[in-house]
């Protein structure tokens, strides 16, 4: 198991340095770089700077170095002194911004995961055990339904539909009073009012997915002979269905963390911007569009690193659950 | 198989001493079946057809799909007005319903013609806002065939006819409402068609294009090729799609005209998306070669190049037809998310991204919901089509499994 | 064994000829799309005490299924539509057919008074739970006992299924073990409860031969300790005469022929019997055709021939995990069949594919003569070009009627595809040369047009053999080319290659797990065990006096098809 794990961790690091160069691509891809942004700042400021003093500063932030010292600074300083750059609109270092609004992100990511397992695994079940009944069909169409509304779409319309049906305004995690409150009782409940909008919105569509990936794996293993056995044995139906299939069925399920995650991260993204969360995906779209690349890199590359960790953990969650994994 | 000229010569257990010997299974037909004569001629494309047309609920997304795509192409024609034309007499005008009778008032005779109810004006004192209300009096013909401000079909055919409009040119028609500018919405959503839906063919084009090089490369090369491509798809894969959409999209620069960005939109969109096409083609691929009648084929002396497009691409068409199919949706959601967030295409291009930024702040919606509605139906429903469309086709891409 | 794990003899206190399990006019119909399928019909027969009766039949002939509706568990498309089931115990007779699916009666039943093994040993029991949790779970549904308890009769079962190392091995999983102890341990659950009847569906059919001797040993043995009943479903009627007391013949849903053992093979009173009887008998009995010299050069012959699994470690020494072939020497002589004999593993399916160079062999090599006197070329050194006509004169007949043909092509294209490819044909001399092949191997014409899936597996065997044949081939390396058919079919396939092999003077590759069709088949033998080859001589030495201690088990292990010269009870045990 501990080899297993070293193993894993280990391939992992290839795919972390392709993470790296993608998010480093995007930080240089807008025209100009770095000190075109400062002195276009500093020229919205009414200062002037001469020839010289540009071509010291360049020299200084090491920008006529090769891409690849670049990139080596750039990801060493990550690394090494968890120096993720400058922000230059914020005017503050990127990593005093962006380890609130990261675990903001990976709160609500996570809470929609939940909430993803927690719904699909009994209606997968129900799907798969009473096949083409009439209750499945129903669920296969919302289903449907739900993997065809897209998050921001969603969100407008829960968000419309509670401003003009109950007179409220969704949107945030906290009510005002509540926001910047120590965390009492009271301020988790205000939070669980306000998350499950979100919550609802973003895992939908991982919802509706898993139910039809459970149910069409449970179908399968539903007709293999080791559920003829148990039947055989003299079990009951309840514990012939979870002890047998189900607990093999339930291997994709666990390493659906692998790419619900990203889906998950991807839809808080787009709905926090709807919805006006404090999460990463507001001021990321902000900082795309002011063009503040080293905060938008660093979000970029944190949430890939939060993927692959999502990954990893599925993987040995996979392990500690099938023992075919964990042994070979 | 009751065929005799199929069944080999001799069969040892038709012995004529018993009478009663049976020589098939016991079957009652419940319904006619297929005449087994046609079915054991038919080759995979007919039995493909068969049982795709036996799924009632992927032809009707079918239908749906060729119905969009012929909005797309006759946008011109069947839009009322032209998706710029301004009202600026009639900013967030509400929908009006067409009615085909009116009643005299007098005699209380009712009479076919078919019309819309204008609007009348009233101007919120407090905040100085007009809002439009239908007013039952006004009565406005419309007509089939009318005519309307010229344009250009196809940029090519100078033409004034429009499926649908009001009679009288002058008088405002506006089945699902306007926006700000007082443009009408039906218009914009049909105009919209055209650019969002073909963004998802284009896609999946380009996506399938890459996938294929791509996929040939690592198969041909293998090696090192092989495991830094499989290496690359896992690395895009790992991160999540927003975001790199977000971050790729924002770098065009805003000078680009609509047409460049909707290519370079178009080609990000792709970009992320051939991983998973290539992923699926690339396992089917694998597990094809290492099928029973490939090596046969190899062992009658065909050539690599042989087997590879007489034997295991017509196995693999019909699952990448449902595969492309399938990649479609996700395209048409991505540049919608990315026009709606006003980093895709931006106006004047017209896509039902486009016209969801409309529909951003809560306030406005609140005021003109079509704004919101029809668009997102729009995006909702393609999806759907698509989904239930790839859906038939994959569970009828391959009519050998039992 | 201190643990009295069962309870006193008094349950079974019937006399032998008491009817413990008496199914009347059974009935079962699949309901399909179109059709239903009427897949037992009328079905009849008593389970006497301590008796075995066996219910043989093809594929197809609803055996199964009636077993599985003794215990009421078919599947959803199954429906029992009437008839019943009576079992007598210690309180009278129960109507089986009367319960609930899924009622308390019935599980009581189920693995209570009924236990069931099956033919797959590999699925039938979970994967990712221990074998042990598996019969402790079957163990405590049917006995008041604690965990403690039950987890000592687990072991105390394993103990008396012959599995060494009880203990720990109750703690293993199913992939851990092999496949002779996974049914081992399938059939310690199904005891667990001491049930008075034993279902046993094909339960040595996925099993090698020497393995399944050692199973029905066991199961034979623990029948007659514990006084069990025993229905066994097979299709295999060497095995039938080993084991059974009573037999009933299915076929098409009806019980044809039923009765005692010694009647049904040695005075069978229906045609199919008679048949069924005549395709076994006639493999036992083998050709006695003169068998063509072996003196002077050789078609083809491997030297030294290995092949190895696994990769090169990352120091870049190459350790092989497995050596699938290990330094093997065969020559094969014109006009000879020479049959490859092995249980799974032995790495005769390895070797075959290295004949034809589909597997590149790590070692050694293969000469091939083109003409009887030609020089001899090396086929592992040939570049494309070269092994293009080696491939047209050495040919591979697969295992599988199924998978090998591509079912989008016409018969005419996938006989027609070797015409093309090699043989340069076009148009119509496609057509008239695909005509007379297929009559070559018993079919129609009029099948040219037609797609694979309109053939059954006989006929799609065939069309793959008229494949074979397209471009005049002088050897045919057959792949278990037989062993995915039916026992009937089976005989006239054989039949078709021995009368193609006089009339077209091809010589044979046989590569079977099955004896009887080997010593059928061919000439000269060669066994393989653990990729070595142990023994090499003709068939009627090595299926009769074999001289090496495996030969001998292997040979010995094979049921004999005659009650009264009942073989695999009294054969050679290799020492373990």
């Amino acid at each position: 198991m501990l080899g297993y794990i070293v193993k894993r961790v280990f391939l992992m690091i290839p795919t972390m340095i392709g993470i790296s160069i993608i998010s480093f691509f995007i930080i240089q891809l807008p025209p100009g770089d770095y000190l075109t942004s400062v002195l276009a700042s500093m020229a919205d400021g009414g200062q002037n700077i001469d020839e010289a003093e540009i071509a010291r500063m360049r020299r200084i932030y090491g920008l006529d170095d090769p891409m690849i010292v670049q990139y080596w600074k750039w990801i060493s300083g990550i690394v090494l002194r968890g120096d993720f750059g400058y922000s230059f609109e914020w005017g503050r270092p990127v990593s005093e911004l962006i380890w609130d609004r990261m675990g903001a992100t990976l709160g609500v990511s996570v809470a929609a995961l939940i909430f993803v397992w927690a719904v699909s695994l009994p209606i997968g079940i129900y799907s798969a055990v009473r096949r083409h009944s009439f209750g499945d069909h129903i669920f296969t169409f919302l289903g449907f339904l739900g993997l065809a509304i897209p998050n921001f779409i969603l969100a407008l319309t829960l968000m419309y539909v509670s401003f003009a049906y109950f007179g409220q305004s969704v949107g945030g995690l906290f009510s005002p009073e509540y926001a910047q409150a120590d965390w009492s009782l009271a301020r988790v409940w205000d939070l669980l009012k306000h998350l499950w909008i979100p919550v609802v919105v973003v895992g939908t569509s991982g919802t509706a997915a898993l139910i039809r990936i459970l149910r069409a794996n449970l179908t399968d293993e539903l007709s293999k002979p080791y559920v003829v056995t148990a039947r055989a044995k003299g079990l009951p139906e309840y514990q012939v269905i979870l002890k047998y299939p189900v607990r093999i069925a339930l291997n994709p399920f666990v390493s659906a963390i692998g790419w619900v995650l990203p889906q998950l991260i991807s839809g808080v993204t787009i709905t926090a911007i709807v919805l006006n969360l404090p999460t990463a995906g507001p001021m990321l779209i902000r900082a795309l569009v002011a063009q503040d690349m080293y905060l938008a890199g660093s979000f970029i590359l944190l949430m890939g690193v939060l993927t692959l960790i999502g990954m990893l953990v599925s993987d040995l969650l996979l392990a500690a659950l099938d023992p075919r994994i964990r042994f070979t | 198989m009751t065929d005799a000229t199929q069944r080999p010569a001799p069969d040892p257990f038709i012995l004529p001493e018993d009478g009663h010997e049976e020589t098939a299974p016991a079957i009652s037909p419940l319904r006619p079946g297929e005449d087994p004569e046609n079915i054991a001629v038919a080759g995979q494309w007919q039995l493909i057809r068969k049982r795709f047309f036996g799924n009632k609920v992927a032809v009707a997304a079918g239908v749906i799909v060729i119905l969009l795509y012929l909005i797309a192409a006759f946008v011109e024609f069947l839009a009322p007005a032209s998706p710029t034309a301004a009202q600026p007499r009639f900013t967030y005008a509400p929908p009006q319903s067409v009615a085909f009778f009116v009643e005299d008032p007098e005699t209380g005779t009712r009479r076919w013609l078919p019309h819309v109810k204008g609007y009348t004006m009233e101007v919120d004192l407090e905040s100085l806002r007009r809002t439009f209300t239908i007013d039952d009096d006004q009565v406005i013909p419309i007509g089939f065939f009318v005519e309307g401000s010229s344009y250009r079909l196809w940029g090519l055919f100078e033409m004034n006819r429009r499926l649908i409009g009001p009679l009288d040119p002058s008088k405002p028609m506006n089945l699902l409402g306007t926006d700000s500018l007082g443009r009408d919405l039906l218009s914009r959503v049909i105009y919209g068609t055209r650019v969002s839906m073909s963004i998802g063919l284009i896609g999946v084009v380009t996506s399938l294009v890459i996938g294929t090089i791509l996929g040939a490369l690592s198969g041909y090369y293998g090696g090192w090729v092989d495991l830094s491509i499989q290496r690359l798809i896992e690395v895009i894969s790992a991160i999540p799609t927003i975001p790199l959409w977000l971050g790729l999209a924002a770098a065009i620069p805003i000078t680009w005209s609509p047409l460049r960005v909707y290519f370079i939109i178009t080609l990000i969109v792709s970009l992320l998306a051939w991983t998973s096409l290539a992923r699926e083609v690339r396992g089917r691929f694998f597990s094809l070669k290492g099928e029973d009648f490939v090596t046969a084929a190899l062992l009658d002396g065909s050539s690599q190049r042989r087997v590879i497009f007489r034997h295991i691409l017509p196995s693999l068409t019909s699952h990448i037809l449902a595969v492309v199919t399938l990649a479609i949706p996700t395209m048409i959601v991505a540049e919608t998310a990315l026009s709606f967030l006003g980093i895709g295409l931006k106006p004047p291009v017209v896509s039902w991204g486009v016209l969801l930024q409309d529909a951003q702040n809560i306030r406005t919606v609140a005021t003109a919901p079509w704004l919101l509605v029809w668009p997102s139906l729009m995006v909702v429903l393609s999806v759907l089509a698509f989904n239930f469309l790839g859906d038939g086709l994959r569970d009828a891409a391959d009519p050998y499994e039992n | 064994m201190q643990h009295q794990s069962h309870p006193p003899a008094s349950t079974t206190t019937t006399t032998d000829t008491d009817t413990v399990l008496s199914v009347r006019n059974l009935s079962i119909d699949y309901h399909l799309r179109t059709h239903i399928l009427h897949a037992v019909r009328d079905v009849s027969f008593d389970l006497k005490a301590g008796h075995t009766l066996a219910l043989v039949g093809e594929s197809g002939s609803g055996k199964s299924v009636t077993a599985r509706a003794l215990l009421r568990i078919i599947d959803t498309p199954a429906r029992v539509t009437g008839g019943t089931i009576t079992l007598t115990g210690p309180d009278g007779p129960q109507r089986l057919d009367q319960m609930t699916e899924t009622g308390k009666e019935i599980r009581a039943i189920r693995g209570g008074r009924i236990g069931l093994i099956f033919q797959e040993p590999m699925s039938s029991l979970s994967p990712v739970r221990t074998i042990g949790a598996q019969i402790v779970e079957s163990v405590r549904l049917h006995r008041k006992m604690t965990k403690q308890e039950a987890k000592a009769e687990t072991v105390s079962l394993l103990r008396q299924v012959e599995i060494d190392n009880p203990e720990q091995m109750a703690d293993r999983y199913t992939f851990e073990f092999s496949g002779g102890m996974r049914q081992r341990a399938m059939i310690a659950m199904a005891l667990a409860c001491n049930p008075d009847v034993l279902i046993a569906d094909e339960p040595t059919t996925a099993l090698d031969v020497t393995t399944q001797a050692e199973i029905m040993d066991l199961i034979k043995r623990l029948q007659v300790s514990r006084g069990m009943t025993m229905l066994m479903i097979t299709h295999d009627l060497g095995l039938v005469a080993e084991i059974a007391d009573d037999v009933a013949v299915m076929r098409f849903g009806r019980i044809v022929e039923q009765g005692p053992v010694d009647a049904l093979f040695h005075a069978p009173r229906t045609a199919y019997a008679r048949a069924l009887l005549g395709s076994t008998l006639r493999l036992e009995a083998g050709q006695n055709r003169p068998a063509p010299p072996t003196q002077g050069e050789p078609l083809l012959s491997a030297r030294g021939l290995t092949k190895g699994f696994g990769a090169k470690s990352w120091t870049g020494k190459t350790t092989w995990a497995i050596t699938a072939v290990d330094n093997v020497n065969i020559d094969l002589w014109p006009g000879e069949n020479l049959g490859i004999v092995g249980e799974s593993g032995s790495g005769k399916t390895t070797l075959g594919k290295m004949l034809l160079r589909i597997v590149e062999p790590t070692a050694g090599r293969i000469d091939w003569r083109p003409q009887p006197g030609a020089a001899p070329r090396d086929v592992t050194a040939m570049d494309r070009r070269t092994l293009r006509t080696y491939r047209q004169a050495v040919r591979l007949v697969f295992q599988d009627p199924f998978a090998s043909l591509n079912p989008r092509m016409t018969v005419k294209q996938v006989i027609g595809d070797p015409l093309y490819v090699a043989g340069g044909m076009n148009g119509a001399a496609i057509d008239r040369r695909v005509g007379e092949l297929l009559e070559l191997v018993g079919l129609d014409r009029s099948a040219m047009e037609r797609y694979p899936h309109a053939f059954s597996g006989g006929q799609r065997q065939r069309i793959g053999i008229a494949r074979a044949l397209a471009l005049n081939p002088q050897i045919i390396v057959a792949d278990e080319a037989t062993s995915a058919l039916d026992v009937s079919i089976r005989a006239q396939i054989l039949d078709l290659l021995l009368d193609l092999q006089k009339r077209l003077g091809l010589s044979f590759v046989f590569i079977a797990h099955d004896i009887s069709v080997v010593r059928y088949f061919c000439d000269r033998v060669v066994v393989m065990h653990k990729g070595r080859i142990v023994e090499t001589g003709t068939a009627e030495h090595i299926c009769t006096t074999p001289s090496e201690p495996y030969t001998q088990a292997l040979i010995s292990a094979v049921p004999s098809p005659d009650p009264r010269n009942k073989r695999m009870s009294q054969r050679t045990r290799l020492s373990r």
